[in-house]
């Protein structure tokens, strides 16, 4: 069992399945399939992440250094958020970047979404929860791996 | 409540609903976005015609719809306008069958129109204003050095920050109109003398002129969304931007950009601020990334092949990001002569050039006998997004051939090199 501390961006209180993403999350790739297909699950359709790809992240504690890609990548949380297929956690071991941050403001405000988000948790974090791994996260941004 | 962020008596008027709940809705939004990244203020925006993202109807995004919606009927708009993303329709220039057709029509696209009358009713410029290259002379959406923008598209924005020296955050989708709608933006990151610091120094060592895209794309990989100093392309690419370097650069900023997270790069006596403050930019701890023949091919190399074993092209998409005319008249002469050469009136594979409306119409006024034969080849040529085309079930098994590293990266299109797609399109491969 290993905690770390973040900066919470949306509160809320998780425990659940881990799934790790060593490199950026290219948000449109990893969502657009399984959203465009109206599907009840995002299995991730980013070809160049070997870590997601085809793989299950609906209701999952997304753990990634940072998203990258198309500038849609806000809007795209905001849908998934809406049709409440997306991660239930997003962990950023790195400061969140600006179009997560967007999707993130957009569905709680605009959807009333529940989405969790935490960042800054550090390199170490990434080092040590694997995909599979249970966690936790705390309403003031402690995320404890408890299985590794 | 209180905000971290300091608001001028105007802002928070707004945000406390002075102007109406969706007007304070949309300051929220920015304000709370801001504060993540600890702006401590927001700052006008001073190039007032924005440029969206989100072009398309799609009619998953229903909280786009809903919140176009909320934002027309409280009487909301751009006032300085907008232009957008391309469509991703055109059943003139890129035909479809008809169950394609009806995949579109029905289940894809099926709110393209209602959509584009919210936007035209949101401050969208005209019906023809719907272009990833906003910034080229033909369509006109071009800030000045030192503009403050509410855009998105990261392709343009990277542009817009790094050729145009003008200051863009990356921001998503509907932030874009947002900070349009108040005239506001959060002041943080690229839009901050510090943000638009470099942190990684980029040697290019190669023995001939990088393929823009796999360049960009090498450096978006590596960088993620830091601001790279990119050395020696003076060489390849002079001291002067030229139609000629802004094509080169649009294409490297859109592989930088998609294939990484990059808002800005400099290069060195090249781009604006390079040129003006050079190395000075960069940050006394940044990282260093070499890149000569090797480590291009090595990350060419490193594409995924979506295509079933054995399959050829069926298809070819040039223009993501979307042609320049210069680029427009090239493509079309090169694949001329190289039909010629081969013997061929029509090209090999269905092919399909994508520039913006304005663009079009300058290459069919101006050049209008080398239009017509271009066509004649079989071309199609049309101002939409070939990644909208992609996306969709029916053309995942259609082996697509692209020089585009964006539409690489977010369809099963298959990356070739320039040189190499010729070969496609005229049958020597």
């Amino acid at each position: 069992m290993k905690q770390f501390k973040g900066r919470v961006i949306a509160a809320g209180e998780f425990e659940g399945e881990a799934i790790v993403s060593h490199g950026g999350v290219n948000t449109l790739a990893t969502f657009q399939k399984s959203a465009m297909a109206n599907k009840k699950e995002v299995v991730a359709s980013d070809q160049n992440n070997p870590d997601l790809f085809g793989k299950n992240i609906t209701g999952r504690a997304l753990c990634l250094p940072i998203t990258i890609g198309s500038t849609t990548g806000g809007l795209v949380i905001q849908t998934v958020c809406s049709m409440k297929i997306n991660p239930k956690c997003f962990l950023f071991s790195e400061h969140i970047d600006s179009l997560a941050a967007s999707g993130i403001v957009l569905a709680r405000i605009w959807e009333d979404s529940d989405v969790i988000a935490v960042d800054n948790l550090g390199k170490e974090f990434l080092e040590c929860v694997k995909t599979g791994d249970r966690v936790r996260v705390a309403q003031d941004g402690t995320v404890t791996v408890l299985s590794d | 409540m209180e905000y971290k962020m300091k608001l001028t008596d105007a802002q928070r008027a707004v945000l406390d609903g002075a102007e109406g709940e969706v007007k304070a809705k949309v300051m929220l939004t920015l304000v709370k976005f801001g504060e993540i990244f600890g702006a401590e203020k927001m700052v006008p925006v001073t190039h007032a015609c924005g440029h969206l993202v989100t072009s398309f109807g799609i009619g998953l995004l229903k909280p786009l719809f809903r919140t176009m919606d909320e934002l027309i009927d409280a009487g909301l708009k751009a006032e300085g306008g907008f232009t957008v993303d391309p469509r991703p329709l055109d059943y003139e220039n890129v035909k479809c069958n008809p169950l394609l057709k009806l995949v579109f029509n029905k289940f894809m696209y099926s709110e393209q129109a209602r959509y584009e009358e919210q936007l035209l009713k949101a401050g969208l410029v005209d019906r023809d204003a719907f272009s990833c290259t906003c910034y080229l002379k033909e369509t006109g959406n071009i800030p000045k050095k030192g503009d403050v923008l509410s855009w998105a598209e990261s392709s343009a924005v990277v542009y817009a920050n790094s050729v145009l020296g003008a200051r863009c955050n990356r921001n998503s989708g509907m932030l874009d109109l947002f900070g349009s709608i108040v005239g506001c933006v959060p002041y943080f990151g690229l839009l901050t003398d510090e943000g638009r610091k470099a942190t990684w120094k980029v040697y290019v060592k190669t023995s001939t002129k990088p393929e823009a895209q796999i360049l960009g794309s090498a450096i978006g990989m590596k960088v993620m969304e830091d601001v790279p100093y990119v050395y020696g392309m003076e060489k390849w690419l002079g001291e002067e931007i030229t139609p000629e370097t802004e094509a080169y650069l649009k294409d490297f900023g859109a592989a930088t950009a998609s294939n990484g997270a990059v808002g800005l790069y400099h290069i060195d006596k090249l781009t604006p601020e390079a040129k003006e403050a050079g190395e000075s930019l960069i940050t006394g701890d940044a990282k260093t990334y070499v890149i000569d023949d090797a480590e291009l091919e090595r990350v060419y190399g490193s594409y995924p092949n979506m295509w079933k074993e054995g399959a050829k092209a069926k298809l070819v998409f040039i223009g993501c990001p979307h042609l320049t005319y210069g680029q427009l008249v090239g493509w079309s002469e090169s694949v001329l002569k190289a039909l010629k050469d081969n013997g061929l009136k029509k090209t090999a594979v269905r092919t399909v050039f994508c520039s913006s409306p304005a663009v079009i119409a300058k290459f069919k006024a101006d050049n209008a006998e080398l239009y017509a034969k271009i066509k004649t080849a079989g071309v199609g040529i049309t101002g939409i997004c070939p990644l909208m085309y992609t996306n969709n079930p029916l053309t995942k098994t259609t082996p697509i051939a692209t020089n585009s590293n964006k539409l690489r990266t977010y369809s099963v299109a298959r990356y070739f090199k320039d040189a190499d797609i010729l070969k496609i399109v005229s049958g020597e491969a």
